[in-house]
């Protein structure tokens, strides 16, 4: 009860945010000039100004703007998110046929970052005039000074080009034929070097905050009090000194989810991975507005919701959390 | 009889960026199994330093055991292996320490604590070390020990998580307990209460203590015998009452005249409050061949100030380190 009460709080605030992210998505692109009567007449080649009326009138663009947000977030509520006529499919249908790829993408990214950076902060914490250590600060540079889509193209150079290890683009070869196993695998492959760019600054991020946080706490009072108990090196790390240094770890990584999704834009399309990043760029080129408003959409959901699993994951590691208030 | 613990001639360097300076210069000492023994002295004069190595833990990299002996039950400790030491910790000897709000970790119950220290010395079930757990929490005196087992240390008061940190040290039943300015950071009738504990489950336990402190107080209370430490160096060692009555230091005394009460009980009558003019040299003169109090002192000389005094013992157990002290 003591857990589940704040729980159903930050679910509750949530959606709240979720839906002010609608009425600003949707206010912005009305304030924006032009319209779907425009795009259509302009491709057919030139409108009557009363065929644009009636355009305006079939997608209910005459009705005053707050009637068109009620419709629109009513629309919304019931996962309904309008029809593209670009794609001429309906932006859900299109959106839960990219998405799975996208989520397939960032999620891997953002785990193996994570769990590396962890695990290399870790290491030079020990060992801070260590190999691993200066190697971590170097990662650590090139993450951040490295664009994400230059990291990707000199991957595909290297491991696509002149080493032909991993495939050029694509997520799946359509020659491959077999059991989910075999396509599972080849997935995998496909998977290697965009998963790769994605993580390299999260990566950086992540191991520099790790190191930092992990000496902070390795010196810390409590770390005295373990050694004092005769644990062994292994157990004070492990035990008590890595969960203490995760919390802003973790901070980080829920904070960094939204710049993970902006940058599997960047890397989907140099990778050509069929994600909504690639779906993104061409709906933008296309001025396809209904799907631009549903991939924003499901771009603050991803976000939000990688927020809130942050927050409780949080409240997991440290018992501090959310008491004080 | 051998004593349980007997330091050789310790020295103790620091690496500062001034070089190397001797925090801790010729220092022995000996310790009774079940006695409590006092350390006085101000900030910096060595007295953490020498708990930190009986533990094994000077920080690494920074401070090392130069040479001398600590013979803990006849075994050097200064040449023990890591792992031989790792056994001894939390287990024979075992250490509180000054700053109870930071030295639980924040992230596991207290019940965790101290379960986990039984777990590694005595191989207790998972099950066992904690229901020995809420024993101890009992045993220090934690109303509703049961409940509060379960308890994170940020839902506690600065004394009881000292009071947890004394079960801890108490849990495999040392043979010697290090209590490091283990009330400092406490208000005074707090401070009572960790005294009596500690002298209470000493006698229980059979547990010798060394008592770290400032506070002349808490020695008269507490301990037997006491050293005095003065920039690393042992000015004055003996029995309590006997170095409180006549002490035959000038730092000593010095100390004792900055107790008021003490005084008042002692001798019934109340002199000025004093204080110990000038400052504490700093490290990298403790080396010198001086007396390192003869800046301090109105009884130096020109000998204080040109070759270290050695330790004088005398018939009734005291020893000062004084060129004067038979005078005094």
């Amino acid at each position: 009860m003591n857990y589940l009460l704040p729980v159903i709080q930050r679910i509750f605030y949530a959606v709240m945010l979720l839906v002010a992210v609608l009425i600003l998505n949707f206010s912005m692109l009305h304030l924006a000039p032009g319209d779907i009567a425009d795009t259509i007449a302009q491709a057919s080649g030139g409108a009557s100004p009363e065929m644009m009326a009636q355009i305006r009138q079939d997608y209910g663009l005459d009705q005053p703007f707050l009637v068109q947000l009620g419709q629109y977030i009513g629309k919304v509520l019931t996962f309904d998110l309008g029809y593209s006529f670009f794609y001429n499919q309906p932006v859900t249908t299109l959106i839960f046929e990219k998405l799975p790829a996208t989520l397939l993408l960032v999620i891997t990214a953002q785990l193996l970052a994570l769990l590396l950076g962890v695990f290399l902060g870790v290491f030079s914490a020990r060992n801070p005039k260590g190999i691993v250590s200066y190697l971590v600060t170097f990662i650590a540079l090139f993450g951040y000074a490295a664009p994400v889509f230059w990291t990707g193209i000199l991957l595909l150079i290297a491991f696509s080009l002149k080493i032909q290890l991993f495939p050029v683009a694509g997520m799946i070869d359509v020659t491959v034929e077999g059991g989910w196993f075999v396509r599972a695998l080849d997935i995998a492959r496909h998977m290697v070097l965009p998963v790769l760019t994605l993580s390299s600054i999260f990566l950086a991020l992540y191991s520099r905050l790790c190191r930092a946080s992990m000496m902070e706490v390795l010196g810390s009072d409590y770390i005295r009090t373990a050694k004092a108990k005769g644990l062994s090196e292994r157990q004070i790390t492990y035990k008590h000194a890595l969960k203490n240094s995760l919390s802003p770890v973790v901070t980080l990584a829920g904070l960094q989810f939204s710049a993970v999704v902006s940058g599997a834009v960047l890397v989907e399309t140099v990778f050509s991975w069929p994600g909504l990043g690639t779906l993104a760029l061409q709906s933008i080129i296309a001025r396809d507005t209904p799907t631009i408003l549903g991939i924003l959409f499901f771009s603050a959901l991803v976000v939000i919701v990688g927020n809130l699993i942050t927050d409780l994951v949080l409240r997991l590691i440290d018992p501090r959390v959310g008491k004080s208030s | 009889m051998t004593p349980l613990l007997q330091v050789d001639n310790l020295r103790i360097e620091l690496t500062t960026r001034d070089g190397v300076a001797p925090v801790i210069d010729d220092l022995s000492l000996q310790l009774n199994a079940g006695e409590t023994l006092s350390f006085v002295g101000e900030s910096g004069c060595g007295k953490s330093m020498t708990a930190l190595a009986l533990m094994g833990l000077l920080p690494e990299g920074v401070g090392r055991v130069a040479s001398g002996k600590i013979l803990f039950d006849g075994e050097d400790l200064t040449q023990a292996s890591d792992a031989r030491l790792r056994e001894i910790r939390g287990n024979e000897i075992s250490m509180i320490f000054q700053e109870p709000m930071t030295s639980l970790n924040p992230v596991y119950t207290i019940g965790e604590q101290i379960a986990e220290v039984l777990r590694r010395h005595q191989n207790l079930s998972k099950k066992a070390a904690w229901n020995k757990a809420i024993e101890l929490l009992d045993a220090v005196r934690i109303p509703n020990p049961s409940a509060r087992v379960s308890d994170y240390p940020h839902q506690m008061s600065g004394g009881q998580r000292q009071l947890v940190m004394i079960a801890i040290a108490l849990a495999c039943e040392p043979k010697i307990l290090i209590a490091d300015e283990p009330t400092t950071a406490l208000d005074v009738t707090v401070q009572a209460q960790i005294f009596d504990l500690l002298r209470d489950l000493g006698r229980e336990f059979g547990t010798a203590i060394i008592l770290i402190t400032h506070d002349m107080g808490a020695v008269a209370d507490m301990a037997e015998r006491m050293i005095v430490m003065y920039a690393g160096r042992k000015a004055e060692a003996g029995p309590v009452e006997q170095v409180i009555e006549h002490p035959r230091h000038p730092y000593t005394k010095g100390l004792i005249s900055c107790v008021p009460h003490l005084i008042a009980t002692l001798t019934e009558e109340r002199p000025e409050l004093t204080e110990v003019a000038g400052i504490v040299p700093s490290l990298r003169d403790f080396g010198r061949d001086q007396c390192l109090f003869a800046s301090r002192c109105d009884r130096a000389d020109q000998q204080c100030k040109s070759s270290r005094p050695p330790e004088i013992e005398f018939d009734d157990g005291q020893s000062s380190a004084c060129w004067h002290a038979e005078q005094l």
